[in-house]
């Protein structure tokens, strides 16, 4: 069905020229799904725009081909090209709501394919159009197609765009994480009609994500990307069950979940290499915890070390080669158990967070969203609270009032003990003095630092409010000895943020909330912008300090594989109303609310052989 | 020792250059900021009109030195008398070209003219005869002008050019043993990189603009001591030396403008998006009241109500050029305080932007002032807006002063500026035949200060504004014409 051959394509960047994609090869067959699965920039997304010829101005395919039914797309001329897209291949995006035009009406969207590339117009487009959209649950077609974008739900929107992509009826379709905006419970229903839609129109899909989870859900086979380079091919089964690569195996012992429980992470030491150089070995050596001479000096070839199943690693080169050649990084240290829990540090009563609806040319009141809506839980000190819900539920909202950091803009009812120490009656120096047990961790950290100030500003900046007492030389010493906790250089203190990984970004965004020594750390979807790799050492170090420091965490996420892996207890949100509270094992093992269940079924679940 | 006098917008001018060098010390030893303007210097458009903005800036400045001359002692006075200072206060610049600021003649003459443009009675022999007098200045070395004129100006024009390019090959040269001293290679292969363009710093292109001006500045040179090259206008004054006086006032109203923008911009701007609620809806009603009233007659209110202070306390200025000059400065300021709300309202998105961002909530989980975060967090992260708005109206204001001076609320009348030169001009155009190098100077100076100015800014703006780099199409290698893809697709309509 689609071939690709040795795809290579160069993208021109300010930091000169980088190979994002080089020399890929894949078939798809007709029917079948196909994953394309990596880190951020590994290239998977600009292999999908390769095949599309959508990339920027700034990039090129340079060599390769992608033959779709023998016919070599990329030296088609653009006039053609557009007779491709949508017909033969389309693509669905990762964002609904930037995906979708807002000023025209779905319908219209739909109908706008239809009669590009079919000889239906008129009120048969129409009808079509009404019908794609019952294909894709929506309910009420014949009303919604007059709808514009606004007026439909972020899953509602998914739902659309996967009719706009499919109303061409095409051979081959691109899902480009066609659910990581979504919720999740709207993902399992976006990845059910996905899975159906495809076995109905037997179609080919090349799906695009991160999520290993997910591949297991849905694909036939998997090819695992890193650093533009396809580094395994297998069939899903196969991958999930035997995966060889070493990249592979540390993966899947980097995913947090309840089984790891009290054990460290496995983290892939360092980060993905930069493309804009020419490799001389494996793009993996300088991670791998296998690394062999042979590695530094040639670039291994993807091999058929099994049928089906190919591999670009010199530890299958050989003949006398076992499954179980690869190491794991730093596998099964067992971590000390948890001291027990001891007083309690935060408690939070009937906490209601009301922002007021002002209207009017007097700017009057005249309702509230309901953003919290009392919601009480208490975190007793060394012990890890999750928060978990879907967006909107008014999770991270909980967060910010607590700190204090929405007095201006919302009501606030209830109350929140620091310690014993009701917040929302302190003002001035008092405030100040209560902050220095209270702190934030973000969960973009490339929003979370100032691009204009030095590492050692932005983490002095905190001691020096907080703590005025202490002496500026001994603040500068103190905050080199938490970048070491942190585990970064202390030739880190001179440099700007952008000079950074992401996950050092967040090791740097940690070190600032630990400076002024708090008791409670409020960490807002920490590990969500980062990649599974990443997010192993980041939970690692959370997990570390918090048996250093007996510091205790209200961790709020809507990744149920982190909860399981680091909560004491879970408090479950719903439209700002806590639905289900108690210890995590309980919790997971027995939901007793409805909502729980659903959501708990609803979590795409990698089921290994282990 | 002549008396030396410091004019308010010479001092002005003063701290801009001296705030201008500190923000280049500044940003070479910042890394990032080091990186953006990189992007500037590597830019050969910009880099060209640096250059060309570089000696209009050196013009401004050399006619930033003012002083009296030292008048010779009065016979007969005693030896230790106060000395006594002319009344007329001049430049540097107009020491430097005394020549043509003396030789004035009596009305309108044509460029590289002899004669008079239009008749005079003249007794020829005794008999009053009408016809085109000689000049007194332009061409006076001639005896008999109509056949020799023709002669003397291309021998002239040819030996300026020479002398231009001679100036402009020592340039090269000197450019290219600089980098051949510092790189370690040899001088012919630091021309040779130099013209295949093979040099970080866009030095061909820099060179080049730089030997057109050399070889125009070297013919002018040549002709100015014996012709009015420009013509004179209807006072019998050099044109081409007022279009040289205009340049400061150009200089002088787009810096110091601009310059008088910011602190009201910024400070409520900011205050604005930081606050929000009942501070940005009293600033919002202030902007919005200030951009609701014609900026014309603001202005004109404001300059009569100046002009009338200025005429009632006479003793507060020294000479007349004091007096003109005051106009000029306030009239900047002026042109600040009513402009402000463009930049203001920019800002007040940007901070309205960046106060929800992670690191100004982490900044107030910490505790920081509000004056701190705004400090520490807002403000640098807004510089780049700042830099990008200020150099764009530089060259908006140029054109707002003539426009002003052509209504007649601009510039004191005595002051050279572009704008008076093109109201005299509107006089010229309905005379027939037509004056039009006055208009023609004017434009031709404006347009070179104006275009240079926008040329550097699309640089600028290009640099510092992300997004613009993120949609500049990069000049990749050749790729073949069937692979070229569309710039821009929606996807919902392309699929």
């Amino acid at each position: 069905m689609l071939v690709i051959e040795n795809l290579t394509t160069e993208l021109d960047s300010d930091n000169g020229l980088v190979r994002a994609v080089d020399a890929l090869t894949l078939t798809i067959e007709r029917g079948e799904t196909f994953a394309l699965v990596g880190e951020s920039g590994c290239g998977k997304s600009m292999t999908a725009l390769s095949i599309l010829r959508l990339l920027p101005d700034s990039g090129r395919v340079s060599s390769g081909r992608v033959d779709i039914e023998g016919t070599d797309i990329t030296q088609l001329p653009e006039s053609q090209m557009r007779d491709i897209r949508g017909r033969r291949i389309s693509i669905i995006f990762q964002e609904p709501s930037t995906s979708l035009n807002p000023v025209m009406t779905v319908g219209r969207q739909i109908t706008e394919v239809i009669e590009r590339h079919t000889s239906i117009r008129g009120d048969a487009a129409t009808a079509k159009a009404v019908d794609w959209l019952k294909r894709v649950g929506i309910p009420d077609p014949q009303r919604r197609v007059n709808d514009y974008p606004f007026q439909m739900s972020g899953g509602q929107k998914q739902r659309v765009m996967i009719a706009i992509a499919l109303a061409a009826e095409p051979d081959v379709v691109i899902a480009d994480e066609p659910t990581t905006a979504l919720d999740v419970t709207i993902q399992a229903q976006i990845l059910d009609l996905l899975k159906e839609l495809q076995r109905s129109q037997k179609m080919a899909m090349l799906l695009i994500t991160h999520d290993l989870a997910i591949v297991a859900q849905m694909a036939h086979r998997v090819a695992l990307m890193y650093a533009g380079q396809v580094v395994e091919v297998a069939e899903a089964k196969e991958f999930f069950d035997r995966p060889l690569h070493p990249y592979a195996v540390n993966l899947f012992e980097a995913l947090p979940d309840t089984a790891k429980r009290g054990r460290r992470l496995a983290s892939i030491a360092g980060s993905v290499p930069p493309l804009n150089q020419e490799f001389i070995g494996c793009r993996f050596a300088d991670r791998c915890a296998d690394v062999m001479e042979r590695c530094r000096t040639t670039p291994p070839q993807l091999i058929a070390y099994r049928p089906g199943h190919q591999v670009r690693c010199f530890l299958y080169d050989g003949t006398d080669v076992t499954d179980a050649a690869t190491r794991v990084w730093g596998k099964d240290p067992v971590l000390p158990i948890d001291p027990p829990a001891g007083d309690t540090v935060l408690e939070v009563r009937d906490y209601k967070v009301w922002f007021p609806i002002r209207k009017g040319l007097l700017k009057r009141t005249v309702g509230h969203v309901k953003a919290v809506d009392g919601v009480s839980f208490q975190i007793p000190a060394g012990r890890t609270l999750a928060l978990v819900g879907e967006s909107g539920s008014g999770k991270t909202t909980v967060g910010k009032a607590v700190l204090q950091l929405l007095r201006n803009t919302a009501q606030i009812s209830g109350s929140a003990l620091l310690l014993g120490q009701p917040l929302e009656n302190l003002n001035g120096e008092a405030l100040r003095t209560a902050r220095r047990s209270a702190q934030i961790v973000f969960q973009d950290p490339f929003a979370s630092l100032n691009p204009r100030m030095r590492v050692n500003e932005i983490l002095e900046e905190g001691v020096a409010s907080l703590r005025p007492d202490v002496p500026p030389s001994e603040r500068t010493e103190r905050v080199a000895a938490l970048l070491e906790k942190v585990g970064l250089r202390r030739d880190a203190l001179t440099r700007y943020p952008h000079e950074f990984s992401g996950g050092q970004r967040q090791r740097l965004a940690i070190a600032r909330a630990l400076a002024v020594e708090p008791r409670l750390i409020v960490a807002d979807e920490p590990t969500s912008a980062l990649d599974v790799s990443v997010q192993a050492q980041i939970l690692n170090l959370l997990k570390q300090l918090q048996q250093e420091l007996g510091v205790s965490y209200l961790f709020i996420t809507h990744n149920f594989g982190v909860v399981e892996y680091l909560a004491h207890e879970i408090a479950v949100m719903k439209n700002g109303k806590l639905v289900e509270a108690g210890p995590a094992e309980s919790l997971l093992s027995n939901p007793q609310h409805e909502y729980t269940q659903t959501l708990l079924a609803a979590v795409p679940r990698l089921a290994r052989a282990a | 020792m002549p008396k030396l006098v410091f004019l308010a917008t010479d001092i002005a001018l003063y701290v801009l250059v001296f705030v201008i060098a500190f923000y280049v010390w500044h940003a070479r030893r910042t890394p990032t900021l080091r990186q953006t303007w990189r992007g500037v210097l590597h830019d050969p458009a910009a880099m060209s009109a640096g250059v060309v903005l570089a000696i209009f800036l050196l013009i401004a400045m050399l006619d930033s030195f003012h002083f009296r001359p030292l008048l010779a002692p009065a016979s007969g006075a005693a030896a230790d008398a106060a000395p006594a200072y002319s009344t007329r206060t001049l430049s540097v610049l107009d020491a430097l070209l005394a020549g043509p600021r003396e030789s004035r003649e009596k009305t309108y003459s044509v460029p590289l003219g002899t004669h008079q443009f239009s008749k005079e009675s003249m007794l020829v022999d005794g008999k009053s005869v009408r016809d085109f007098p000689r000049l007194q200045f332009g061409g006076a070395h001639l005896k008999d002008p109509d056949s020799e004129w023709a002669g003397d100006v291309v021998r002239q024009s040819l030996m300026g050019v020479a002398g231009g390019i001679l100036a402009a090959a020592a340039l090269w040269v000197g450019v290219a043993f600089l980098r051949a001293r510092t790189s370690r290679a040899s001088l012919g292969d630091s021309l040779r990189a130099i013209w295949r363009r093979s040099t970080e710093v866009p030095w061909r292109a820099m060179l080049l603009t730089a030997s057109i001006v050399a070889i125009f500045v070297g013919w002018v040179v040549a002709l100015w001591p014996y012709y009015h090259v420009f013509g004179t206008d209807q006072t019998g004054n050099d044109v081409l030396f007022q279009a040289i006086k205009s340049i400061r006032t150009a200089v002088v109203i787009g810096s110091l403008a601009t310059i008088a923008t910011l602190p009201f911009a910024i400070v409520f701007g900011i205050l604005a998006g930081y606050y929000k609620g009942r501070t940005d809806d009293a600033i919002q009603y202030l902007y919005t009241v200030l951009s609701s009233i014609p900026s014309v007659l603001l202005i004109a209110a404001f300059v009569l109500m100046i002009q009338v202070f200025i005429d009632k306390n006479p003793q507060l200025f020294d000479t007349g050029l004091e007096r003109a000059d005051i106009r000029l400065f306030l009239l900047a300021a002026i042109l600040g305080i009513t402009g402000w709300a463009g930049l203001a309202r920019l800002l007040r998105a940007e901070t309205l932007k960046l106060g929800e961002l992670d690191y100004v909530q982490a900044a107030r989980a910490f505790g920081v002032s509000d004056t701190g975060i705004m400090r520490r967090h807002i403000l640098p992260n807004v510089t780049h807006i700042v830099v990008i708005v200020a150099v764009l109206d530089f060259s908006g204001l140029v054109l707002y002063e003539a426009v002003l001076s052509y209504v007649g609320v601009g510039v004191d009348p005595t002051t050279n500026s572009f704008g008076t030169m093109i109201n005299s001009a509107r006089n010229e155009m309905s005379r027939d035949p037509v004056v039009w190098w006055t208009l023609l100077a004017a434009f031709g100076f404006m347009v070179t200060l104006v275009l240079s100015m926008t040329l550097f800014a699309s640089a600028v703006r290009e640099a510092f504004d992300p997004r613009a780099r993120a949609f500049r199409v990069r000049r990749a290698k050749p790729v073949p014409a069937n692979l070229v893809v569309p710039a821009v697709i929606v996807p919902a309509a392309g699929l």
